[in-house]
């Protein structure tokens, strides 16, 4: 049993090992420059970045389409899913709380894969006909909203689908961590005369905050490792474009395009080393948040009595 | 004075309504596309889904008809060889932290590191699998394919192993050891017999999370159009060909590719319902 439980460890220690080792060809040939440095295309004067025909890499591309589109995950889930976990703990009548959770619990076990698949083929239309037209119209001004890419594949399509991905996940971990509030204070809060509202601001998300933002970094922890729907409607391309509505790649989605057909072994281990680098930041993301959700759940005697 | 309090009071009344407003609204913002996206997925899933998505191998380009068989079946034998490899270890071990190792630091560390694999992406396994084994080996294989699912279910099973157990309880223990049976004998014949309906549920919570997982096999299981005879060679699966027929452009592909998300939904559905059946009754109530 214990073996069992130490393989857990081995896990970890194995994977980190078979990617540093597999990496070190690009570690070699570029150290840091990795992580920051572009290549000028001698032809057409352009920025290069990643241009496996002459072994050139760099991963500024992609830590670029990464941030972007887990950023814009966030910034469309979040408020969201704060408001839908206080609806449920706070509000909802105890009828509809079962179905509800129910539902969250189904669409966080749904693939990867299906929800790419339905964002390609309904998603996708959607933003293409109706909403990047206004955007471009309202916003176009500012630079982020730029008509060039009439696809509708692009980093907004890729937010979009990664929110409604990780939706159901912060919900119902902040739901988890707003129930683990204790009764009293809400009651406390209640007979100083507040409101409900006033309740659940001072009595019950003050409490929850650490929690909540446990929640949200799970989210992101997720969403900057997503894979396949993200791959399936970023578009694909290794460049760094202003407009949102542009081309673009993460970490996950060139290695999941480039990696079995990969030209070359120092192709392949700049794929690694970018794996490297996604394992890195998604288990230091997930220590934090557990720690973070941890601290409320368990009861931390100072806000448990 | 007067008038200020009541202003004050009119404002905080206000205030209450607007944020239940908005709590309200952003649960309808979030179900109502979430339950339209669950129920267009079964309509184009059941619209498409026919007796030869079963029965008959994936056809070239042009050609009508045709399913995904060959993926079914590849899918099942990776799973298989998944669920040899993970479910094993992953009840030792949520045995271990339940019950031989309840409060110990190594306990409490291991864990930590199992919640944190769960969030590591499954593209990284993937390329770890890929280097451990496809590139000794040389080529692509299911079994490779199988232990990346496989890894992958380690730490689910582990967790949910552990909080089923833990939700026995202590009674129990008690009346077993006051008997005088060792506690070796009263864990695993009294207390993992008591959870053995969360347990397993929790082995097929796993189960259908890892069978919709595409990544990982991207480069291990690799697909193939055809049967695959021996667990050395590439193997289709039924995420991967989903993959493969969504991205293509043909419209007879999509079709596959909407009635092969019908299954693995189907499978999750099922899966889900159970788990909440189980541990909504008996001793198990209240378990994840």
């Amino acid at each position: 049993m214990v073996l069992c439980a130490l393989s857990i460890f081995a896990i970890v220690v194995l994977i980190a090992s078979e990617l540093v080792i597999r990496s070190q060809m690009a570690w070699g040939k570029f150290g840091l420059d990795f992580f920051y440095k572009s290549y000028i295309d001698t032809y057409s004067n352009q920025p290069l970045y990643w241009d496996p025909v002459n072994g050139h890499f760099s991963a500024l591309p992609f830590l670029y389409g990464t941030l972007v589109s887990s950023f814009l995950a966030l910034l469309l889930a979040v408020p969201l899913a704060i408001g839908v976990a206080v609806f449920l703990t706070e509000m909802c009548p105890q009828m509809l709380r079962g179905p509800l959770a129910f539902i969250t619990e189904l669409l966080a076990a749904i693939p990867s894969v299906i929800y790419g698949l339905w964002a390609v083929f309904v998603l996708v239309p959607l933003l293409r006909e109706y909403v990047n037209p206004w955007l471009i119209k309202a916003l176009g001004w500012t630079g982020f909203f730029a008509d060039d890419n009439p696809t509708g594949l692009g980093f907004i399509s890729a937010g979009v689908i990664l929110a409604i991905m990780i939706l159901p996940i912060i919900s119902s971990l902040t739901r988890e961590v707003m129930t683990a509030v204790p009764g009293s204070q809400r009651e406390a809060v209640l007979a100083l005369g507040a409101t409900r509202w006033e309740m659940i601001r001072m009595g019950v998300l003050r409490n929850a905050r650490i929690g909540i933002v446990g929640a949200v970094i799970l989210g992101l922890g997720r969403a900057l490792g997503e894979t396949m729907a993200v791959t399936m409607v970023i578009g694909n391309s290794p460049e760094i474009h202003k407009s949102l509505l542009a081309n673009g790649s993460t970490m996950s989605s060139v290695i999941a395009n480039e990696f079995a057909e990969a030209s070359g072994d120092l192709h392949l281990s700049a794929l690694m080393e970018l794996g490297l680098a996604l394992f890195i930041v998604t288990i230091i993301v997930n220590a934090l948040a557990q720690v973070l959700v941890w601290a409320v759940t368990r009861g931390t005697p100072s806000s448990a009595h | 004075m007067r008038d200020e309090h009541k202003l004050r009071s009119k404002y905080r009344a206000w205030e209450n309504g607007f944020a239940t407003g908005m709590a309200v609204l952003s649960t309808v913002l979030v179900v109502t596309p979430l339950v339209a996206i669950f129920i267009y997925l079964l309509y184009k899933g059941a619209s498409s889904l026919n007796l030869a998505f079963f029965t008959h191998n994936p056809v070239p380009v042009g050609e009508a008809g045709g399913g995904m068989a060959n993926a079914i079946l590849g899918s099942a034998i990776l799973l298989g060889v998944g669920s040899l490899i993970g479910i094993p270890i992953g009840i030792a071990g949520g045995i271990f932290l339940a019950e031989f190792g309840r409060g110990t630091k190594l306990a409490n560390a291991i864990r930590f590191t199992a919640d944190v694999l769960n969030g590591v992406p499954s593209i990284v396994m993937g390329i770890a699998v890929y280097s451990l084994i496809v590139v000794p080996q040389g080529h692509f294989s299911a079994f490779s394919g199988g232990v990346a699912l496989g890894i992958m279910m380690i730490p689910t099973v582990c967790r949910t192993t552990e909080e089923m157990l833990l939700m026995v309880p202590n009674a129990v223990r008690e009346a077993a050891l006051a008997l005088g049976v060792p506690n070796w004998r009263s864990v695993l014949a009294i207390t993992v017999r008591t959870a053995s309906p969360g347990i397993i549920t929790g082995c097929m919570l796993a189960f259908a999370r890892v069978a919709g997982e595409t990544a990982p096999l991207i480069f291990t299981a690799f697909g193939n159009v055809g049967w695959s005879e021996k667990l050395s060679e590439p193997i289709a699966a039924l995420p991967l060909q989903i993959y493969v027929y969504a991205i293509s452009p043909y419209d007879e592909w999509h079709r596959l590719a909407w009635a092969g998300a019908l299954v693995l939904i189907v499978l999750i559905v099922l899966a889900v319902s159970l788990v909440r059946y189980v541990t909504s009754r008996g001793v198990l109530k209240g378990a994840s």
